[in-house]
């Protein structure tokens, strides 16, 4: 029955209804929640100790880093899923994540820029958390691009997956970043081996922050990935009929 | 699983396998050269070497030192430590907002006879955060 439901998801008609049917509400019901969080964060806690208010601006930054890495995470396994089952459904939402991780992981390097003015006293050093994840950012534009050069749109998503596959390894250097080199950034507050080191009145709403963020994020990766189907299988009936 | 499902799991693993095998070998060459700053031990230590002759600038990396600061003629005086030794730190500029005694701070700037002469310093803040009222020092 299990294996049954999963034919049956991983069809683009099927994927495509259900789709349709839950991407927008979950989209508008997780972008209201963002929305609330910031407003949490940024006028319903107390300012922190040592960087005042300028510190409030980690309800933005630090969920959209987690993003950049976990859609490029969520893509290597769509990719890897592509390539072993030949399954098309995955190649259209590894497609579809690209641009979204582009653009999240340029909010990151923006808000991160944006904090450091008043906190560091620069918005740019080439310490290795920041560079690896400048690298990300190129290699999501290269993904794009990679994919928009190949006619042959079957041939783009077999070099695509493969190319997701051998960047992957950044992430891990991305996230290890500033505790295997001296860096500017500071390390982790929130691990999953010891307590967070930031004060429960913050934490909350910034765990509110990464959780309904990761919802309107994947919101977006729904929709795109209809439109992405939609052009790709134009010819079939099934689209020609919608 | 079928046999060509499994040859093609197989190029995966590869694929990643060595890409993965790739960059640590790069990274592990690299090693040191990609940190940010050094300590004050570790440019006490390579005093002699080329790199940190008195034209090469480098960034200096600590804590700044409890009771150093002090201004002399426009200029800044502060010590950077990493609790083995400390570097006497002159600067002319701004401070960054965050500057306090006993905080990470990183210097860049040029090392000579025992002095380093900054152009620049930024502040390194922790990933502790805490209302005001719960400070403990």
């Amino acid at each position: 029955m299990i294996k049954k439901f999963f034919h049956q998801f991983a069809s683009p008609k099927s994927y495509f209804a259900i789709a349709n049917k839950f991407g927008k509400p979950v989209l508008v019901f997780f972008f209201l929640l963002y929305l609330g969080a910031l407003v949490w964060g940024l006028f319903f806690t107390p300012p922190d100790a040592i960087q005042g208010d300028s510190y409030r601006i980690i309800y933005m930054h630090v969920p959209a880093s987690f993003m950049a890495q976990i859609l490029f995470v969520v893509m290597a396994i769509t990719s890897a899923v592509f390539l072993i089952w030949k399954l098309k459904l995955a190649a259209y939402v590894s497609k579809s994540i690209a641009p979204i991780g582009a653009i999240v992981t340029f909010f990151a390097l923006f808000s991160g820029s944006i904090w450091g003015i008043p906190t560091w006293g620069t918005w740019w050093q080439w310490d290795a958390r920041i560079t690896s994840t400048l690298i990300l950012f190129i290699m999501y534009l290269g993904l794009i691009s990679l994919h928009a050069s190949f006619e042959n749109k079957d041939k783009a998503d077999k070099f695509f997956s493969v190319l997701v596959l051998i960047g992957v390894v950044n992430i891990p250097i991305i996230k290890k970043s500033v505790d295997w080199w001296s860096t500017l950034h500071q390390s982790a507050s929130i691990t999953l081996t010891s307590k967070p080191t930031i004060d429960p009145v913050m934490l909350y709403p910034l765990m509110f922050s990464i959780v309904t963020f990761i919802g309107l994020i994947f919101g977006l990766v729904v929709l795109s990935s209809q439109n992405e189907i939609l052009k790709r299988e134009k010819y079939k009936s099934w689209v020609k009929n919608i | 699983m079928k046999k060509d499902r499994k040859k093609r799991l197989f190029g995966v693993l590869l694929i990643i396998g060595s890409s993965c095998l790739g960059i640590g070998l790069i990274l592990y060459a690299l090693n040191s050269n990609l940190d940010y700053f050094l300590t004050p031990s570790e440019i006490r230590q390579s005093d002699e070497s080329v790199v940190l002759s008195s034209n090469t600038r480098v960034k200096l990396g600590g804590m700044v030192k409890k009771n150093s600061f002090f201004i002399n003629e426009n200029k800044v005086n502060f010590e950077v430590t990493d609790f083995e030794d400390s570097i006497q730190v002159i600067y002319e500029g701004l401070l960054p907002d965050l500057f306090k005694e006993g905080k990470g701070i990183v210097v860049l700037g040029k090392y000579n006879d025992g002095i380093f002469y900054a152009d620049e310093v930024f502040a390194k803040h922790d990933e502790n955060y805490m209302p005001p009222n719960l400070e403990l020092d």
